[in-house]
């Protein structure tokens, strides 16, 4: 990566008259955009040859940091390795170049892989069908919010408009509930992070009859397995409602345990985490959405085909590649990496809840809070020794949240390195904490200056050059 | 472990097991109770080595037929320039996070705000969201942003020259948020501007979406469309095929107050449906009701012009459950695909890609008229995408094209046919298509 910020936008590095493309010549006579249905003036799109902008992307590239650059210990984001096969195969041409509309006689091949793919997501989740029109988690949410919705609907009960969500949630799911039209009721976390099972029994009581589901995600935001789930999803069942599972914490129940066995009906399933597609800066992603036998009938039409197809793909090479043999070892694997990070550093950071975690693991930020060093500022300063910062100020029971996810894929050099940084950092806190306090020092910017970006937008490039008229 | 992907050794799981205090890895999931634990093995395939993975891809990719594409409805077969599928790559980009870390992410954030000044270029709007997943959710997206901006109207309009897809899509949202739809009559292949007006004074309308070129390839002529939607408070929303906007008289033009659509027809394959692009452009004055991440620019302690996430007060993460949209990651690495397409082919060259699919499929709507056994459904302008009704029979048309690895178009419900061309079609097969048919009424 730099340490010497690459700042060019790619209008800047444009000249009148260059080019970096070519096409066939147009031999077909004389046809002429009537003047009538064409723009007044040409978008002022750049002019760059081929090689500027390969330069050009090339050397942005060099300004971040990524998976394969080093650890990522982005807590909630399952930053595993994404395999190199993964990308080969979504790029075959056999696939590719396929409309979407083709006749199904001539997509058996890309039909089977859907089939093959859904076959096996059912035998890691436990449910019966999966659609795969979601681009994304927050899609397959929403997606799975609609299906039980349409669920209600379908059986005549008009009355079921509220979810449960518990209050350690990610912020998505009460997002995801609105915009499908329910209401949001949160329901208490534990001291010991765990859903407040009295509080549940309330709203039960209370609202059980206009209950559409309950949301959760197991093990939760905190990293924690929700222990009493068997009694939740009765308590759920039992009222009419059912259950939803967030699959953005999957990873460490492979091999370990089914939300179908939990006593969930419908999930999402992030294949960016999981399934080991990449994350591409923020997407695409992939939200596939499983039910149980009976619910197949009430998925919505959220999208024309089937979803972000390449995505699919990878995921499918990624469980062709681990096999019945090494799927099961992926969660195992993940957990153990977590719980040992945990336990080298909950000497000098504040563990407010001990005990096993699954994936991940939430620090309230330093023990040692006397020398005004804050979690962002030990993020910032992780930035310096090489590694991505952990998730921050996430979930929001604590106002220091610091939250450390490793996955399966790394070694335990690699952990014993980031745990010696991290001790490091605890150490520098005390002696020199202004210097923690002003980091990053070694990366391509500084902090930067986010009032100035909200207060005055400039968004475009156009924007940007009137400024620099001003 | 024995894998690839895991580099634990022996020693290593028993040290980390040490300092963990557990003596083996099913110790690790004490907490799970034992009635919901998972102790069969996965009914899944045994581990494939990389040989193996790729004979199975080249077997299932063995049952795909690969044809000559002319048919569009939205996803259309366009040139993709080496330099893209290279620089995708470049696993910097490709194994990166949402850059909410802006110190170790200016290359992401770089490219974004390139992306939102190509878009807002393109569309001839303000400014540009860092792009949403297809073009039918940010169509949707645009229907609930006007309905939040309109504060107690909650009736969308949507002409009936949209394409059916992106209206199933609309319907589906609608249902759930309780917004009302009502469709816009189309009169001869075009949106009727009377129906229009007429459904705007009932009042209670917060937008009014409409597509250019339409469902079946007409370039429609929209004057007048945005004043009516004005007068009464309503959002004017155009969904455009991105790459025909090089051209086309845009949305900012026309008067609309948001621009959407697929970006897909920038290089994209087809990739049988995904992933794409959606984008999403709008007016200065609704940028803090737009959904989606946006980027901005801003100074870093060193006095460095640095790019940021931006405005995000409006965003899911921080609104929750007040949130109007739920949209959560972008498509990023596909808005650094068609950020880069941009930069290729840069003003001439998507002018001249525009030119040379406007020419071919012209040259082949007039070799199909001049044999008189075709005509056009609509006697409108069309830009690369156009309906024609075939005096015969249609099946073994189809069929016989589909023997000779082309795809001749999307099949209409009404018996037409729609035929769509871009640059990457040559005269050749043009002609050879052309062949095709003729073989076809031929032989019937």
């Amino acid at each position: 990566m730099n340490n010497k910020l690459y700042g060019n936008l790619i209008f800047e590095l444009s000249k009148e008259g260059r080019k970096g493309y070519s096409l066939p010549k147009n031999n077909y006579g004389s046809y002429e955009i009537p003047a009538a249905m064409k723009r007044a003036e040409d978008a002022a799109l750049p002019e760059c040859d081929e090689l500027t902008v390969v330069r050009h992307y090339t050397n942005l590239s060099n300004n971040n940091f990524g998976v394969d650059t080093g650890f990522y210990p982005l807590g909630s984001c399952t930053m595993k390795y994404n395999p190199k096969i993964n990308e080969e195969v979504a790029a075959m041409p056999q696939f590719q170049n396929l409309h979407p509309k083709q006749p199904a006689v001539t997509v058996k091949g890309a039909q089977a892989l859907v089939t093959l793919l859904e076959k096996s997501l059912c035998e890691l989740t436990g449910l019966a069908h999966f659609t795969f029109k979601p681009y994304a988690g927050a899609h397959g949410e929403l997606t799975g919010l609609m299906t039980i919705d349409n669920y209600h609907r379908g059986r005549g009960d008009m009355a079921r408009k509220k979810v449960v969500v518990p209050d350690s949630a990610h912020g998505t799911n009460p997002a995801s509930a609105a915009v499908c039209g329910l209401e949001i009721v949160e329901v208490k976390s534990l001291d010991n992070g765990q859903v407040d099972f009295e509080d549940l029994q309330r709203i039960v009581a209370e609202q059980g009859q206009e209950i559409a589901a309950m949301m959760m995600t197991n093990p939760n935001t905190l990293g924690l397995f929700e222990t009493r789930i068997p009694e939740i999803a009765k308590l759920i069942h039992d009222c009419g409602g059912l259950m939803y599972y967030d699959g953005a914490n999957l990873n460490p129940m492979l091999g370990a345990c089914r939300p179908g066995d939990m006593g969930f009906d419908v999930m999402h399933i992030n294949l960016h985490k999981t399934f080991s597609t990449p994350h591409g800066g923020g997407g695409p992603g992939s939200g596939p959405v499983g039910v149980r036998e009976g619910l197949q009938d009430c998925f919505p039409f959220v999208s024309p085909y089937q979803g972000n197809y390449a995505v699919m793909m990878r995921a499918y090479t990624y469980i062709l590649s681990l096999g019945r043999e090494h799927v099961k070892e992926v969660g195992p694997l993940a957990v153990l990496n977590a719980n040992y990070i945990k336990e080298s550093l909950k000497d000098v950071y504040e563990l407010p809840i001990d005990g096993l975690c699954c994936h991940e693991f939430v620090f309230d930020g330093l023990k040692d809070k006397s020398t005004g060093v804050t979690t962002m500022d030990v993020a910032k300063r992780l930035l310096d020794y090489g590694y991505h910062a952990p998730t921050i100020y996430f979930p929001l029971l604590f106002h220091e949240s610091l939250m450390v996810e490793p996955t399966e894929n790394e070694s335990k050099e690699t952990l014993d390195g980031f745990i010696d940084v991290m001790r490091k950092i605890a150490e520098e806190a005390k002696t020199d904490p202004e210097m923690v306090k002003s980091a990053p020092h070694t990366t391509p910017i500084g902090r930067v200056d986010d009032v100035l970006a909200a207060k005055h937008p400039v968004t475009t490039y156009r924007q940007l050059q009137a400024e620099n008229v001003q | 472990m024995d894998y690839k992907y895991f580099p634990h050794t022996e020693s290593d799981l028993k040290a980390m097991m040490d300092k963990v205090g557990v003596k083996d890895l099913d110790g690790l999931y004490a907490q799970i109770p034992d009635a919901i634990r998972f102790k069969n093995d996965y009914q899944l395939p045994s581990e494939m080595s990389e040989i193996e993975v790729r004979q199975l891809f080249d077997k299932l990719g063995s049952q795909n037929r690969q044809m000559t594409c002319f048919a569009g409805y939205g996803v259309y077969d366009h040139y993709t320039p080496s330099v893209i599928l290279s620089l995708l790559q470049r696993s910097e980009f490709l194994t990166s996070y949402t850059p909410y870390q802006a110190e170790i992410s200016q290359g992401t954030l770089h490219y974004i705000f390139e992306y939102q000044s190509m878009m807002a270029e393109l569309t001839g709007m303000d400014i540009s969201n860092a792009s949403m997943y297809d073009g039918t959710t940010a169509c949707a997206e645009a229907m609930m942003m006007a309905v939040a901006a309109g504060k107690k109207q909650n009736k969308v309009l949507v002409s009936d020259t949209l394409n059916p897809d992106t209206r199933k899509v609309l319907d589906t949202y609608a249902l759930h948020q309780g917004i009302e739809l009502e469709t816009i009559a189309e009169k001869d292949g075009v949106t009727d501007i009377d129906d229009l007006k007429s459904r705007l004074a009932q009042g209670g309308v917060a937008g009014v979406i409409v597509q250019q070129p339409n469902a079946v390839g007409i370039v429609e002529d929209y004057t007048g469309f945005a004043e009516a939607c004005h007068e009464q408070k309503a959002l004017f929303i155009m969904d455009s095929v991105a790459a025909d906007l090089a051209v086309l008289k845009t949305p900012g033009e026309w008067g609309a107050d948001i621009a959407v659509g697929d970006g897909q027809s920038l290089g994209i394959p087809m990739q049988w449906g995904g992933p794409y692009v959606g984008y999403m452009c709008c007016t200065e004055k609704l940028i803090r009701k737009m959904p989606g991440r946006i980027v901005g620019m801003t100074k870093d302690n060193r006095d460095q012009r640095a790019f940021v996430l931006t405005l995000q007060a409006r965003e899911q993460h921080i609104r929750r459950q007040k949130a109007t949209s739920n949209i959560c990651s972008n498509q990023s690495l596909m808005a650094l695909f068609v950020t880069i397409y941009m930069s290729l082919m840069g003003k001439q060259g998507l002018k001249e890609a525009a030119e040379l699919s406007y020419a071919g499929a012209h040259y082949l709507c007039d070799k199909l008229l001049a044999t008189g056994r075709f005509s056009l459904v609509y006697d409108k302008p069309f830009f690369n995408e156009f309906l024609v009704r075939y005096d015969g029979d249609m099946d073994k048309l189809f069929s016989t094209c589909m023997m000779n690895n082309i795809f001749p178009g999307i099949r209409m419900t009404d018996g037409g046919l729609l035929i769509a061309v871009t640059e990457k079609r040559t005269k050749e097969e043009i002609d050879f298509f052309l062949d095709m048919l003729k073989l076809a009424d031929g032989l019937k």
